[in-house]
């Protein structure tokens, strides 16, 4: 429960409540709400600073567009969809606060997923550790030479970079080439075990996308269009993501 | 990420010519067609017990149940039918880790870690010795939770597991693997660094 009782204003007709329903398909259902508290008795974030799923979407539903904006809940909440998908209306709260999320200027978003996305933006490889496609391409190498001498049995094992045509365009988190490259290895031989025709793209290898978590729809559609050109230009059918 | 893909090329309406998969369909797809031949005798005598974290991303947002059940049906090929446990609930019922949604980086540790109450204590509920998490941000969480709520279990990659299970995981790609599992199955041990 909120320490102090809330006061209602009416409903300025340029609400967020508003807002968000006319972006979402069928206005995500949120006229729809029951109140049955399905979404907040199966949400883990129920409870985090006095907010659970209901609570928000009624706030929003009753105007307390300035309360809603000032909490920090809309970053606890994971977005996971749990909710719709217990909620018998199917009401659209994860996208509800996607767009609360879009609400905050953007400067004043967390600054631990602002950086990752603008580490993203920095390079065509869209890595949010900022690895850019010289250091890549580097590691890579680096990595499978040392294993194709070790490992005589993967002295043919391949880990290509645009390799035009091949079937599946593979992504990888940063997290591997940059802090843990040897992590990469098991994932290499599993694919060349099962004679699998992949290549990574020296552009739009990363696999991670904060700018989505961020909730900065210009930002997230570069990446994906970044993603996109490059599975495109190596005319790969599938784009294959490992997470 | 499997989500960001494809919500992302669906709501900017981004023209594309290929197809947006996730590689729990082919490891299962790899192993059923016999390209993979895992072998699940290491664990026999040894009995370790493994659970999974079904990723939101990949299971309830994207695919749904079907590619859950690739990757039981890869795991199981892997660790032995009988050495698998599942949480509960599971499959597109599961809870969150907490390590998604940007949780991980945006600064509210006490909060994230409170929210990952639920999934520790259905990991622990398991008798689990290991937890093999689908995604990075689940196994960063779920190896904090680990760690924070004392159960100390390993979280594991499915690629350590299964080429483990292939017989060609080196003894430098055994990072997240506890000390019951370092030493077996290990291929070229001479190259330990």
């Amino acid at each position: 429960m909120s320490e102090t009782a809330i006061k209602l204003r009416k409903r300025e007709k340029t609400s967020l409540f508003d807002q968000v329903k006319e972006l979402l398909p069928d206005g995500g259902n949120l006229n729809l709400c029951l109140t049955c508290g399905l979404c907040s008795s199966g949400c883990p974030a129920t409870g985090l600073v006095s907010m659970d799923p209901r609570k928000m979407l009624r706030m929003i539903a009753l105007g307390l567009d300035e309360e809603v904006l000032a909490s920090d809940w809309p970053w606890m909440c994971t977005m996971c969809q749990r909710c719709i998908y217990a909620c018998p209306m199917k009401i659209d709260i994860p996208q509800l606060i996607y767009n609360i999320r879009a609400q905050r200027p953007r400067e004043e978003r967390p600054k631990g997923i602002l950086g990752s996305c603008d580490m993203a933006l920095k390079n065509d490889t869209n890595s949010a550790m900022g690895t850019n496609e010289e250091d890549f391409i580097f590691v890579v190498e680096d990595v499978l030479e040392q294993y194709q001498e070790e490992q005589p049995e993967f002295a043919e094992m391949q880990a290509p970079i645009d390799k035009e045509g091949a079937e599946f365009f593979l992504n990888q988190n940063s997290r591997e080439p940059v802090t843990e490259p040897d992590e990469m290895v098991p994932l290499w031989k599993i694919l060349h075990l099962a004679g699998v025709d992949w290549t990574y793209g020296s552009k739009g290898w990363a696999g991670e996308n904060y700018c989505m978590f961020l909730a900065d729809d210009d930002a997230w559609k570069h990446v994906v269009q970044t993603q996109t050109d490059q599975t495109h230009k190596l005319k790969c059918k599938t784009y294959l993501n490992t997470e | 990420m499997t989500f960001a893909v494809r919500a992302g090329l669906k709501k900017f309406n981004i023209e594309h010519n290929f197809e947006v998969k996730n590689i729990y369909e082919y490891y299962a797809k790899w192993i059923r067609e016999g390209k993979l031949k895992p072998n699940s005798d290491w664990n026999k005598e040894l009995g370790i017990k493994f659970t999974c974290q079904d990723p939101c991303q990949i299971v309830r947002k994207s695919y749904g149940d079907e590619i859950a059940k690739d990757f039981r049906y890869a795991i199981k090929a892997v660790v032995g039918e009988e050495n698998f446990v599942d949480m509960s609930p599971n499959f597109s019922n599961n809870y969150c880790c907490g390590g998604g949604g940007g949780f991980l980086q945006s600064g509210f540790k006490e909060e994230r870690l409170e929210y990952g109450r639920i999934k520790d204590r259905q990991i622990k509920e398991t008798k689990a010795d290991y937890v093999i998490a689908g995604c990075h941000n689940c196994h960063a969480q779920i190896h904090e939770l680990s760690k924070h709520y004392e159960g100390n279990y390993p979280v594991i990659h499915f690629w350590t597991i299964l080429a483990l299970s292939l017989g060609v995981l080196g003894p430098n790609e055994r990072t997240y693997l506890g000390d019951d599992l370092m030493e077996v199955n290990v291929f070229h041990p001479e190259t330990a660094m």
